[in-house]
């Protein structure tokens, strides 16, 4: 069996989750919303074994490294980490609903990984600059980091279209599928959680970025367009942190904030590569 | 009265230790931080883009400091406000904190209860000492051993758990200026340099970005430079050996320095960064008579024709030190050659070092084969000595921790009022309200049964 088999299973689950999850949405039924949170479940192992296989095959090909080095393995890498985070929350709150709108992204990434063709699949040797283990490090924390902040969008989002039901139908509660959501107030704290993980481990991305540059290239710091826009992802979650102490700053304006603090993410990790020039190579070619 | 000097006075401190002007300058830091992400930065800024702007862009950029932007008058304000407001907050909210840490509130009156989010009571009958000590022991075993305050016929228990958690926040906060201060001692007492540094020789002056010369105090020599591929042609490893040479004597023998791996002498680091060749390479080739089979080895140096025996020339007009992504399943140097007369030359042809009869079937009066390659290299090394370094990474260390602490601890505390034929418990906690709550009630719920 091969690792690329493998992947596209894990796409197969990912798809029949979100399928599940808006049918959840749709039809209320529990058994449903369970097979939802079963097949992202069953993808995530199968996607980990992957993972693994592709890791072993790097070797067999005599390079040996952790499958981190290029986009198509970030992509990979980031619906994993996406999938995760996911499930520990779902473990832990049970709150199905939100499965429909965190999975798109996993399958998203993972869609579009699929979609790669040749020679942006295939298993690279390191360029020199990628030979480290701070590679793994850096990689490792900043796409959890990443994968948090995505699912406090997804539930900002649903925050966003809860609280515009309630207000439209007086105080009503809301009927319909909008009933299966979590109470606005929930969900308000699930974003402020989301991103207390997230926050500490984009720090700690950062971080573990300014020492590896500062071993490879002599400097903890260049201004380099990622490293900038890694800070800017920082300075803005920094900014909900405080609002949120401020008052004010809950519900829609820290929903809000948590969406453009995604969006922000998603331009660090792919739009700085597509639209400026820089050190890290990721999505280079 | 309004203007007077203290009014003016404790409204700038306002203004200076207020979560607005946080949120402000992190906010304004976030965006104007894009800027410098989309205009090339560097002084001179890279002529290509220049060429793509206007003259008045160039000249309204140049004023506003676009092009080192990061480093330019406003951006460092911002970051001296970002400390001043940090620096502000932390003295304005520290003496509180530092009061209920050493004195906490270990009696609760009427009106403090009321703020607290956190109360239950209910009547008891029966001996209030006694039941002053069944419920100290609970909260003993369930939350933490409380001290005991008896006023007149009252007892107040007050016990808390995680006091400490208070100044994770202050840890964070004063990290964020030992990494600037660790910063700034980079680049008042370090610097960044460069040295190129031919096989065989050695160099104790670098140049630095600032443009001027630096002596170093020791002379570093490259023993050697080699560069490796991979068979897709991509690079594999660059690697220089290095020693080290003070006061004539050879203090560090013989170390490899690759990308990743740098080599530190008396706080100046020495990154692999760059290469090039120092002269054109030099190819040596048999040729060998096709028809007599008579053999001779010939040296080429850089694009310099070479005679042949038959009075024509060979000459080399291109070479490649890893032809993998040339020729798919080939691997290691190969050479393009022409054989040359007065007024015609043959097509170019390839010759592969790893592939000796790659040659053989092309016909002609000679056979060549490509024997070996010499080429002397000129390493380029980034040279950097940053005192700052170790206070930045413990700015860091401090940072995780403080955040660590800020998060993932809370300062619980619980008091208990006990007389007068009721009980009275209160709550609090400095984070995370809906999980203390839970347990709070539970608490309660255990101290009714008791
Ligand atoms: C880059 C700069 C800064 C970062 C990264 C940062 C980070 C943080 C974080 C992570 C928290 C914890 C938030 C929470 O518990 O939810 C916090 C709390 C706080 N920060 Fe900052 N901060 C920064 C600058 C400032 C500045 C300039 C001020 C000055 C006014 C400030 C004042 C506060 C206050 C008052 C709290 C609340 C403490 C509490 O919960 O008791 N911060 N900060």
């Amino acid at each position: 069996m091969s690792s690329s088999l493998l992947f596209n299973m894990t796409t197969i689950c990912y798809f029949a989750a979100t399928v599940l999850f808006f049918a959840y949405l749709a039809g209320k039924h529990r058994t449903i919303g369970l097979a939802g949170s079963i097949a992202a479940c069953f993808g995530f192992l199968v996607q980990t074994l992957a993972i693994g296989l592709r890791w072993q095959e790097s070797y067999a090909m005599g390079h040996g490294h952790a499958p981190l080095s290029n986009l198509y393995e970030s992509v990979v890498f980031f619906a994993w980490t996406i999938v995760l985070i996911f499930l520990l929350i779902d473990v832990k709150y049970r709150y199905r609903a939100i499965g429909a709108f965190v999975l798109p992204f996993a399958l998203l990434a993972m869609a579009w990984a699929q979609l790669m063709v040749g020679e942006q699949k295939e298993i690279q040797p390191l360029v020199p600059a990628l030979q480290s283990n701070w590679l793994l490090y850096h990689v490792v924390t900043c796409f959890l980091g990443y994968a948090a902040f995505a699912v406090a969008c997804g539930v900002s989002i649903m925050y966003l279209v809860k609280v515009k039901q309630e207000g439209s139908t007086g105080n009503a509660p809301a009927g319909g599928l909008l009933s299966l959501f979590p109470p606005s107030r929930v969900l308000d704290d699930l974003n402020y959680r989301a991103i207390m993980l997230g926050f500490p481990l984009l720090t700690l991305g950062i971080i573990t970025g300014a020492a590896w540059a500062n071993y490879a290239w002599g400097s903890y710091w260049s201004w380099d367009p990622k490293e900038t826009w890694s800070l800017i992802v920082w300075f803005i979650y920094a900014a909900f942190l405080h609002a949120r102490i401020t008052r004010g700053w809950v519900g829609k304006r820290a929903a809000l904030l948590s969406i453009i603090g995604f969006a922000a993410t998603i331009f660090c990790y792919l739009g700085v590569n597509l639209f400026l020039s820089g050190l890290h190579s990721y999505g280079g070619g | 009265m309004k203007n007077q000097p203290g009014d003016f006075i404790s409204s700038l401190w306002r203004f200076f230790s207020s979560l607005k002007l946080t949120i402000f300058l992190l906010i304004g830091l976030a965006v104007v931080s894009i800027i410098g992400t989309v205009i090339p930065q560097g002084t001179p800024p890279p002529a290509e883009y220049l060429q793509t702007i206007s003259a008045a862009k160039f000249k309204l950029y140049g004023t506003l400091g676009f092009f080192d932007m990061y480093h330019s008058w406003w951006f460092i304000l911002l970051l001296y406000l970002l400390t001043l407001n940090l620096v502000a907050c932390s003295l304005r909210r520290l003496p509180h904190d530092w009061k209920s840490f050493r004195e906490p509130v270990t009696v609760l009156d009427e009106a403090q209860q009321k703020n607290l989010p956190n109360v239950q009571w209910w009547k008891v009958s029966g001996n209030a000492a006694a039941l002053e000590r069944s419920v100290a022991g609970l909260l003993g075993r369930e939350f933490a051993v409380p001290t005991v305050t008896k006023i007149n016929d009252e007892y107040h228990l007050f016990a808390q758990k995680g006091r400490f958690s208070r100044f994770g926040v202050y840890i964070l906060h004063s990290s964020i200026i030992i990494v600037f201060i660790g910063a700034m001692i980079g680049s008042l007492f370090g610097y960044k340099g460069y040295v190129q540094i031919e096989e065989g020789q050695s160099a104790s002056v670098v140049s630095t970005i600032a443009g001027t010369d630096l002596d170093l105090g020791f002379a570093v020599r490259c023993d050697s430079f080699a560069l490796s591929f991979y068979g897709t042609g991509a690079p594999k490893e660059y690697r220089s050996v290095l020693s080290i040479i003070e006061n004539g004597k050879t203090v560090v023998a013989n170390r490899p320095v690759i990308v990743n791996s740098p080599l530190t002498y008396r706080g100046i680091t020495f990154y692999q960064s760059s290469y090039s060749q120092a002269g054109p390479p030099s190819f040596r080739f048999t040729v060998r008579n096709r028809k007599n089979g008579d053999a001779r080895v010939i040296t080429v140096t850089g694009d310099e024709p070479v005679a042949l025996p038959d009075g024509r020339t060979l000459v080399v007009t291109g070479f490649a030190p890893e032809i993998g992504s040339i020729y798919p399943g080939f691997s290691g140097p190969g050479v393009q050659v022409q054989v040359a007369a007065k007024s015609s030359a043959t097509e170019p042809f390839a010759l592969l070092k790893n592939y000796p009869a790659f040659n053989a079937d092309r016909g002609g009066a000679y056979i060549f084969t490509f024997e070996d390659i010499a080429q002397k290299w000129r390493t380029g090394l980034q040279v950097t000595k940053d005192p700052g370094v170790w206070v930045v990474w413990l700015g860091c260390f401090l940072l995780l921790t403080g955040i660590f602490i800020a998060f993932f601890f809370s300062h619980r505390r619980i008091w208990v009022r006990i007389g007068g034929g009721r009980v009275v418990v209160a709550g609090s906690t400095s984070k995370n309200q809906a999980a203390f709550r839970a347990s709070f009630e539970e608490l309660v719920e255990k101290l009714k049964k008791d």
